[in-house]
């Protein structure tokens, strides 16, 4: 039981930089904008992040640095696709590739450093509860933070006037800019909000889920909660649902090999990438559902009066 | 203020200039990044551009490097061109490494009348492990409509981790003191050199004939005009006929099957056996090749060769100027980055101009455009 209750507080944790991520690229592809930079966005905030958390030892100033590195990478990726029109896929994948290097470049010192003693924590009264407490109300305060975000952002999608903006300019950017609205600047603003996103999720995962730094050591985790813009059709709360799934995936590795599961540790660490591939294919697998969720501009670039 | 008006048609002497202006724009940011890091930018310039080609040695390097850049490019190329996005081609460049390298294992006495020939089927399963991982990606695109992108992606990890269970498990040597790496491939199995001394091999023969045949197929063949009118126009395309599917699974064959060559070669070549450290990005690197050589086969080996000349001016610029090999991704990213940025110039000009006397003249402009 006890065992149980660890395995789910572990899966939150593991959940909830991806459900950062990805509602990061939900923000961006919700106006229209694929963003396949998330995982070279991600290291270069992982790294901002771990050395800010070295030498300050605050892990939030950590966050914010991350946050900001985030941004002014989004910052490059957007002037490029939004005001010179380049291809989203292509650059998205040079963002990606220069994040890899640039942080593993500026990174070299600090692979060898560690972080003090994480403080634990846990929420009064219902932290103790038995099983529940273990399993909900222990975990760092980003977590809930995570929830919060996820349920801000299903409210300014669905239920201001801001949001309808943006999803109309993902929808039909054409309508958009002849009612008036600044297409170009929202789109921005949403890359913008995308990238700082993507890098608090990065800074979460060299600061408080595996609190150090190796080259590349997003792992996949920004191409994963890119998959799950699609598996969530672009919906909020699917998103947190799906990244705590794949949260659980995760970590299940761990889980099995503890409980002395005779499977060769390779195969274990499979798990996260090979159920991405299932759920894209059992996702994708009906067309129609899928455009029919899908922001009808994704991808596409805009340029007005053209 | 800065204005962008798009051209009446492409330019073409524009498509040929860009690379050059990106590449000026990644060595003028290389100069102050020498700068900051206190390193003399002249000398830096010098390690990076200049002393590999000096001699002989250094020019062997630089096919070694090139070849598995070129060859993957070629098949990226043909995929983009037909607007299938396989970013996947270090997960097939390792499935390569492990058919060839499994060929390569089964060589023993039973073999030795073959000879030198044996490497003909050692590149045979590579092309085949690469057209095979590629093959995933297809079947699943075509069948489920699941993104090529994410899923070919996503087996980079799952290829590495086969990799690594492999040279630990069933493939590891067991003379080897427990290292996870297979036993040394025999010199039957090797790749013929083309000097002695020098580690350049036949692959850089077989990388140029591999340009020459997608130069043919792309330019030269229906087949390859088909894939090529798919990916600029689908609907046209379907209009006349071409079919998707079939676009679709041969640019992932041709591409993966590449991909899967230069992995066998680099095993039986530069590696001579399989340890965990196989993949080397190039299936990364090869996505820059391709798109700074145009995603043309002849640009390709030019810019197959610029990229190669960073990895080695990487490796120099460690050993010499104290500077770390991870600098080489740094420029590579910043290039395709610059490159892209110096694209729009194909398609738009640039022009100063007050916003009023903009606005005034953009019906003209539009007008001109259309």
């Amino acid at each position: 039981m006890e065992g149980l209750a660890l395995l789910i507080a572990a899966s939150l944790n593991a959940g909830t930089a991806l459900a950062i991520a990805g509602i990061g690229l939900l923000i961006n592809e919700r106006a229209g904008i694929l963003n396949l930079g998330a995982e070279g966005l991600m290291l270069v905030a992982a790294m901002a992040g771990f050395a800010v958390a070295v030498h300050t030892g605050n892990s939030w100033l950590a966050f914010g640095v991350g946050m900001l590195a985030g941004a002014a990478l989004a910052a490059c990726f957007g002037v490029l696709v939004i005001w010179l029109n380049t291809n989203q896929v292509a650059t998205g994948l040079a963002l990606s590739l220069f994040g890899g290097g640039l942080s593993a470049f500026v990174g070299i010192p600090y692979v060898q450093e560690k972080l003090g003693e994480q403080p634990q924590f846990h929420v009064p009264v219902l932290g103790d509860i038995p099983f529940l407490g273990v399993a909900l109300f222990r975990q760092h305060p980003m977590v809930y933070i995570a929830i919060a975000l996820v349920a801000g952002l299903a409210w300014f999608l669905y239920r201001t006037r801001a949001g309808l903006v943006l999803r109309a300019v993902g929808e039909s950017p054409e309508s958009a800019h002849s009612l008036g609205y600044a297409v170009r600047r929202i789109r921005l603003m949403a890359v913008l909000a995308g990238g700082a996103l993507c890098g608090l999720a990065g800074a979460y995962i060299s600061v408080i889920y595996t609190p150090l730094w190796v080259e590349g050591m997003i792992a996949g985790k920004g191409w994963i909660a890119l998959a799950l813009t699609t598996f969530a059709t672009w919906r909020p709360a699917r998103v947190l649902l799906g990244a705590y799934l794949f949260g659980g995936v995760t970590m299940l590795q761990f889980y099995l090999q503890g409980h002395g599961v005779h499977v060769p540790i390779q195969f274990l660490g499979m798990l996260p990438y090979l159920s991405t591939v299932v759920v894209l294919v059992l996702i994708s697998r009906n067309a129609s559902w899928i455009r029919a969720n899908m922001p009808a501009s994704l991808g596409k670039p805009f340029f007005p009066g053209a | 203020m800065l204005r962008l008006e798009p051209r009446a048609r492409p330019s073409k002497a524009m498509s040929y200039t860009s690379p050059l202006i990106a590449l000026a724009i990644t060595v003028a940011i290389g100069v102050v990044l020498f700068m900051v890091l206190g390193k003399d930018p002249l000398r830096g310039l010098q390690v990076f551009f200049v002393e590999p080609l000096k001699n002989l040695y250094g020019l062997a390097e630089l096919s070694v490097k090139a070849t598995p850049l070129i060859l993957i490019a070629l098949g990226l190329a043909v995929c983009f061109r037909s607007n299938v996005w396989n970013i996947g081609a270090e997960g097939q460049y390792i499935f390569g490494a492990l058919g060839g390298g499994w060929v390569a294992m089964q060589a023993g006495p039973t073999t030795a009348w073959m000879g030198q020939a044996y490497v003909i089927p050692v590149l045979v399963g590579g092309v085949l492990g690469g057209t095979l991982w590629a093959g995933v990606v297809a079947l699943l695109r075509d069948r489920f409509s699941a993104n090529e992108i994410l899923v070919s992606l996503m087996l980079v990890y799952v290829a590495e981790l086969l990799l690594g269970w492999l040279v630990n498990g069933p493939w590891q040597d067991p003379d080897g003191h427990n290292f996870p790496q297979t036993i040394t491939f025999l010199a039957q199995t090797r790749l013929p050199r083309l000097l002695p001394g020098l580690r350049a091999h036949i692959g850089l023969l077989i990388a140029a004939v591999a340009v020459a045949c997608l130069w043919v197929f792309l330019f030269r063949t229906y087949r390859g005009f088909a894939l090529q009118v798919g990916g600029l126009a689908p609907a046209a395309a379907r209009y006349a006929g071409f079919s998707s599917r079939q676009a679709l699974w041969l640019s992932l064959s041709i591409s993966g099957g590449m991909a899967g060559l230069a992995g066998a070669l680099e095993a039986v070549g530069p590696l001579g056996q399989l340890t965990p450290y196989v993949p080397a990005g190039y299936g990364f690197a090869a996505i820059i090749v391709a798109y700074v050589g145009r995603l043309h086969p002849v640009g390709i080996v030019l810019s197959g060769f610029l990229m190669s000349l960073f990895y080695i001016g990487g490796e120099l610029a460690q050993s010499r100027l104290g500077l770390p090999k991870a600098l080489t991704g740094v420029f590579q990213g910043l290039l395709l980055f610059t490159l892209l940025a110096c694209d729009t110039l194909i398609h738009y000009r640039v022009r100063w101009r007050s916003t009023a006397a903009a606005a005034a003249a953009a019906p003209l402009a539009v007008a001109a455009g259309s």
